[in-house]
């Protein structure tokens, strides 16, 4: 079997710490601000809203802050963390400058910012995944723009024949990103209206996951697993698989998320045979990772990040199955517009990525800061919180999404399907609680630990490889 | 296939470019044969909604709107849909009917390309969750004061509502411009596929043969 090492340069200087410290931050609090509007809007389904009739605090305004606080606000800015640290390492260059990585860390924050007040303020655009208001959708272009030079800089200086898995994943990422968003915000808003705009929009919300977060995620994977496991991943010929399929098939997939709608059924067939396609290639990434743990298998009990990781990594497996069987037009028919769909992207936007930056968080916080981690713990309860939270509020919305759609298709009144999700709803909202619980103890021992009231010099248990990185 | 060249130009952009073509590209030249029309073209006079509202709140429609003309007709729907959007009403009320799980019999016709080649379905809002009910074929299901009495409160029309209340569209107890608009715009969607519209058009076809 073919391997390839990971080749590790002397980080020391050439990592920006600061700006990864800053970027993990500003990224939790965007987690908290997205948590707490999830947990409004989910209040409002369970007829317990606590502001009714303030404009301001609007539970349809606080959804959409939901969603885009995750994507743009806590996912991105951890990932630029991510691309900050792993990237230098990988290609042994520097960032094009550190002076732009400030500028870009400030302006993403604004642009963020605004656009959560413009969604609040009401001026949302009527884009899912992309509601930031079209007067910020340039800036967003900007942004990504100077991102991309900082940091595709470095992989384009060096001469290397052949590049290390993650930066296949991050380069491509960085042609994918913003063309995805300029694709998305641009086309169905000014150019193209009905069925051909909604065909459009399809694929920008699964370009944003699929092309966007997707290979950043699996890049952080392929660096952060085999350093921490002191071992090579398994298979390269599987990873090359793994890259390649979901180049080709992932981009296909977006418009199965407009199914029976009024665009042509062609597309709509194409959809269905490669997203089941992308599940086939998910399943060689998946081998591949778990055959790397032969032999380490201690150390999902030993090390924090590797748990948070390969659970990450199983719930991958899960959705990823699910979704081979939902995509088909047979459960659309029943599962299409209902919970079940929910259940499924917070499987996939907090079981996996959300758990994999977490596992990021608890590898490099004690690096960044200097100090181990002030609680074990704490860490240990959130990871048991979040897992327990996700697994109540996947399995409660899946079934809900299960008893609307036979309400539905069973032609019983709209409001039978209400009372009947309302137990689903409220258990959701407690599911909420623990994972918000869970993030808050995270939250609490980073600051702790930030401010260095246990020795440098004791060793954590999830750091066996503080020296290598 | 691990050159940097390879993965920028045939993984990023090749790829990309590919799935474009296929997905986005193809059905929108297949369904750019139906003609795009402005609004001025679909609704060129004032709807019976409209007037409706114009006769409720005489004072205040006059203030907001003067006339219940073609002109202010649009500009409400206009602003309607404005407000939808600002609203997210979207992530909770899709906007097409599919052929299946007896949607046509709840709903009503079945959604088709054409109904959506125009000006207010840009950007298009078919919305992916139905939180509430399909409103592409809302128009006439209620009366005005139906939805003025569910803006303001859903509750008191539907005990078990989950939507939120929108107490500001309103100045006391009757609709302020934004209401009116977001009645108006509601109340016209699916007023070209009325039952009573598709009774009168087939009834038309069977007259010509």
């Amino acid at each position: 079997m073919t391997t390839a090492a990971i080749p590790q340069a002397d980080a020391g200087p050439l990592v920006d710490r600061p700006i990864v410290k800053a970027h993990i931050i500003a990224g939790f609090s965007f987690f908290f601000l997205s948590l707490f509007a999830g947990l409004f809007y989910a209040l409002q389904l369970s007829q317990l809203y606590p502001f009714p009739g303030v404009e301001l605090m609007s539970p349809g305004r606080f959804r959409m802050v939901h969603t885009n606080a995750i994507a743009y606000g806590f996912l991105l800015n951890n990932f630029m963390a991510a691309l900050s640290w792993i990237v230098p390492r990988l290609t042994g260059q520097p960032v094009l400058s550190r002076k732009l990585s400030r500028v870009i860390f400030v302006a993403w924050q604004l642009i963020i910012g605004l656009a959560m007040v413009g969604i609040i303020g009401g001026k949302a655009q009527a884009i899912e995944w992309g509601e930031t208001p079209t007067f910020v959708d340039p800036l967003v272009v900007v942004g990504a723009a100077l991102l991309v030079a900082n940091v595709a800089t470095p992989i384009l200086r060096i001469r290397a024949r052949k590049l290390y898995v993650t930066l296949w994943y991050f380069g491509a990422m960085m042609v994918w990103m913003p063309l995805t968003y300029v694709m998305g915000n641009f086309v169905p808003q000014y150019f193209v209206p009905g069925a051909g705009g909604a065909a459009v929009t399809g694929l920008y919300i699964h370009d944003l996951v699929g092309l966007t977060v997707t290979p950043l995620g699996w890049g952080m994977m392929y660096y952060f697993v085999p350093v921490i496991l002191k071992k090579p991943v398994w298979s390269h010929t599987l990873s090359l698989v793994g890259f390649w399929g979901l180049a080709f098939f992932y981009p296909l997939n977006g418009v199965h998320h407009f199914f029976y709608s009024p665009i042509p059924m062609y597309a709509q067939y194409g959809a269905v045979m490669s997203t089941i396609a992308v599940e086939i290639v998910v399943f060689t990434v998946i081998v591949n990772f778990f055959v790397t743990l032969r032999g380490k298998g201690d150390m999902l009990r030993t090390s924090l990040p590797i748990r948070w990781f390969y659970t990450g990594m199983v719930m991958y497996f899960i959705t990823c199955l699910q979704c081979a069987f939902q995509t088909t037009l047979t459960f659309q028919r029943l599962i299409h517009f209902t919970d079940w769909v929910v259940a499924h992207a917070h499987l996939v936007m907090f079981g996996v990525f959300s758990f994999w930056i977490i596992g990021m968080v608890v590898h490099l916080w004690p690096k960044l800061t200097g100090f181990a981690w002030w609680s074990e713990r704490l860490n240990h309860l959130n990871y048991w919180f979040s897992t327990i939270g996700l697994l109540v509020m996947f399995l409660d919305l899946t079934i809900a999404g299960i008893v609307q759609g036979y309400l539905w298709q069973n032609l019983a009144p709209w409001e039978r399907s209400l009372t009947a999700s309302m137990p689903f709803w409220h258990l959701r909202s407690i599911a909420g609680l623990l994972i918000i619980s869970g993030q808050l103890l995270q939250a609490y021992n980073m600051w702790m630990t930030a401010r260095g009231h246990a020795p440098a010099s004791a060793p954590a248990a999830g750091e066996p490889v503080a020296a290598a990185g | 296939m691990e050159k940097i060249a390879t993965i920028l130009l045939a993984g990023g952009l090749g790829c990309f470019a590919l799935s474009i073509a296929v997905e986005a590209v193809l059905p929108i030249t297949h369904l750019s044969r139906i003609p795009y029309k402005k609004l001025e073209e679909i609704a060129p006079e004032a709807s019976e909604d409209f007037k409706d509202l114009a006769r409720r709140y005489p004072a205040e429609f006059k203030q907001y709107y003067g006339e219940a003309s073609g002109e202010s007709f649009r500009a409400a729907l206009r602003l309607g849909r404005d407000m939808y959007i600002a609203e997210a009403c979207w992530h909770c009320h899709s906007q097409f009917v599919r052929p299946v799980s007896n949607e046509d019999a709840r709903f009503g016709k079945v959604s088709y390309a054409g109904e959506y080649m125009n000006e207010m379905f840009l950007p298009h809002l078919f919305g992916t969750r139905r939180v509430g009910p399909d409103l592409i074929r809302e128009s006439g299901r209620h009366a005005n004061d139906w939805h003025v009495a569910h803006l303001y409160d859903p509750t008191i029309v539907v005990p078990s509502s989950v939507m939120p209340r929108y107490t500001w569209f309103f100045d006391g107890e009757v609709p302020n411009k934004k209401g009116m608009a977001v009645i108006t715009y509601v109340q016209w969607l699916g007023s070209w596929a009325t039952p009573e519209v598709i009774a009168r058009e087939e009834k038309a076809n069977a007259e010509a043969k």
